[in-house]
């Protein structure tokens, strides 16, 4: 071992030559200051975006009324409109977005594959399904709502596991049948609909495309409290799901639990995203998109479940801001995260078949 | 390098309802290289599953320092016993270093931070598989010679006292696999670590192992040194091939010089019943 005579040996030396472990250290610290930058600019955007959010709209507050009513204190007109219209609607956002853009990860790291998204694989058409029907046909809203889309994930992603898994199935097989299970959702989703009044039909269809109108603090209460359980959970499996990524037979010789995390992850995964789903509606594409814009912007190798969660949190921040005040009418955020996450999917599947010569 | 004793107790496994091992007992000898060979489907790599804890057997154990594995604390395991397995995926882009570094992860837990222990685990691995040059390179660039030495730089990283191998030679050329195996034979050497590993080649497996293990139909039909393994009786029964066996001119090590598929009449002998196959 190869010792420098500099008295600080953390700095290197100009002519002593540090040896591999100091550079070893130097070059990882490198790499982790690059995620800790790439962190603190995604949390700064996200605030900025709320910001913005909070006030600019048909009457625009400056940043510090905003913050005064975030503070509780009484501010004339913007006590209304940014405490009880735009503040519940920016949170609602931040929440589900986050929780779409991390579980969407999770799935792409434990199903090794970029397009096994939960939206694509059909967990979110069977929540769909499932909250629809309460709409529809037990006039649910709330809790009632939450608890129904739940269970219809939870279903759906059992029943997928199962037809998927039975044979030791690879994830390819996973993708098709979640697919077909994903068309077969919206049909019956559709089945129902068609048989519902006209106001709960609206209410469902508006529902569908994943919209932030009307977002209340009341309601906000399931999604705050399944996120504030289940990120710290996320979190601590975060190093298993990382070492997941050199494949299941290397994690498990690195001492990794691969089956208690893969079903811990899933079950945590798919009550985060219900719930998110029940608060808000399907957000399109949200899940698909943030792990491959993380996974970019943290550099290869590194983490990025917490980098998607804060990607998804600006993803669904600055979708709603773009649907509700940048085009011509007011449109729910789904129609925006739709067109753009539908072009990128395409972009994908060409670069997929693509790399694979027929 | 601490001793151990790793055996294999009447173990059966196999994947859903089939059966692949019946019974088999092993016992691997420490601070030695061993192999197992044997044809396509006969349960080596099964085997090598069961040992490393990836597959749970249906009856008997594998016993680490005289405690079943599957019953231990996956991450103590890890700290003694290494794994490579066959196709091990590598994120996109990730460079050799970092991937080098994943073999601390026994050894740190959950949120445990960066130690000095591990920057010069994973310095001496590269150093030792002489990739230390690679370092900062992405590993889907490099050769595939390159790429296995970065893949045994990371179980070496894991500091563990026993490794096991899953035809850790496949895919590479002759050059490369004999780079492999001398870096295989060299940490053996110098840090007294115990290796198991698949083979498919019979003669560089005797070249470079202490002990071989030959399996058919996922019974064990010879073990010991590779002179003892190695013979023309043994390999018409192993592999139902007809061949002549010649001392290595390098190190006298047992050759193997195939002559045919053995006639009917040779192969019978030792085909046993419940060796049928799924097909």
């Amino acid at each position: 071992m190869m010792t420098t005579l500099m008295p600080f040996s953390s700095t290197p030396a100009p002519l002593a030559e540090p040896s591999t472990a100091d550079r070893v250290r130097a070059r990882r610290r490198h790499r982790q200051r690059r995620w800790v930058l790439v962190v603190l600019l995604l949390v700064a955007v996200v605030i900025a975006l709320f910001m913005v959010n909070l006030c600019v709209g048909e009457r625009s507050y400056s940043p510090a009324e905003a913050i005064r009513v975030i503070l509780g204190q009484k501010v004339p007109g913007a006590g209304f409109t940014i405490g009880r219209l735009r503040l519940p609607r920016a949170s609602t956002a931040v929440l589900a977005g986050a929780a779409f853009g991390v579980v969407g990860a999770c799935f792409q790291i434990l199903l090794r594959n970029t397009l096994a998204s939960p939206d694509i694989i059909g967990i979110t058409a069977g929540a769909n399904t499932a909250a629809v029907a309460g709409i529809i046909l037990l006039g649910a809203s709330g809790l009632a709502l939450t608890a129904m889309a739940v269970s219809g994930g939870l279903l759906t992603a059992l029943l997928i596991a199962v037809l998927a898994w039975r044979r030791g199935g690879a994830t390819s097989r996973l993708i098709l049948i979640g697919i077909a299970a994903s068309s077969m959702f919206d049909a019956a989703t559709m089945w129902i609909m068609i048989g519902g009044n006209q106001y709960d039909i609206q209410a469902a269809s508006r529902w569908l495309t994943g919209s932030l109108n009307g977002a209340r603090f009341a309601d906000l209460g399931p999604l705050l409290v399944v996120m504030a359980l289940g990120m710290p959970v996320i979190a601590t499996a975060g190093r298993a799901l990382d070492a997941m990524r050199l494949g299941e037979d290397t994690a498990a010789g690195l001492g990794v639990r691969v089956q208690a995390t893969r079903i811990v992850v899933m079950l945590v995964g798919v009550l985060m995203l219900a719930t998110a789903t029940a608060t808000t509606g399907p957000i399109a594409f949200v899940s698909l998109l943030c792990g491959p814009i993380a996974a970019n912007l943290v550099g290869p190798g590194r983490s990025y479940l917490l980098p998607a969660a804060l990607v998804g949190s600006a993803m669904v921040l600055g979708s709603d801001f773009i649907a509700a005040h940048l085009l011509a009418h007011t449109y729910p955020v789904g129609v925006v995260t739709g067109i753009v996450g539908g072009a990128y999917l395409i972009v994908l599947i060409t670069r997929l078949t693509r790399s694979q010569p027929a | 390098m601490t001793d151990h004793t790793f055996s294999a107790d009447g173990v059966a496994v196999g994947y859903g309802d089939r059966t692949v091992i019946d019974s088999l007992d092993l016992a691997v000898p420490d601070h030695r290289i061993g192999a197992i060979i044997g044809p396509n489907g006969c349960g080596k790599s099964t085997l090598l599953r069961a040992l490393s804890r990836l597959l749970r057997p249906s009856a008997g154990s594998v016993l680490l320092d005289g405690r079943a594995i599957h019953e231990m604390p996956t991450r103590q395991v890890a700290t003694v016993l290494g794994l490579l397995p066959q196709s091990p995926s590598c994120p996109e882009g990730i460079v050799v270093e970092d991937l080098v570094s994943r073999g601390r992860a026994p050894h740190r837990g959950t949120f445990a931070r960066w130690k000095a222990a591990d920057d010069e685990a994973i310095a001496s691995a590269m150093e030792q598989t002489g990739i230390a040059e690679l370092a900062t390179r992405p590993v889907d660039e490099l050769s595939g010679g390159q790429r296995q030495r970065v893949w045994i730089a990371m179980a070496l990283a894991q500091q563990t006292d026993l490794l096991l191998l899953d035809e850790p030679t496949t895919y590479l050329d002759l050059a490369y696999q004999i780079d492999v195996l001398e870096l295989l034979a060299e940490l053996n050497r110098s840090r007294g670590t115990t290796i198991v590993m698949v083979l498919h080649d019979i003669n560089l497996a005797a070249r470079y192992c202490d002990w071989l293990v030959a399996m058919r139909d996922g019974a064990v039909m010879a073990q010991g040194a590779p002179a003892e393994v190695v013979t023309e009786q043994n390999l018409r029964e192993v592999f139902s091939l007809d061949t002549r066996v010649l001392p290595d001119p390098v190190n006298g090590a047992p050759i193997v010089v195939p002559i045919g598929r053995a006639t009917p009449s040779h192969a019978d002998g030792p085909q046993r019943g419940r060796g049928e196959r799924a097909a």
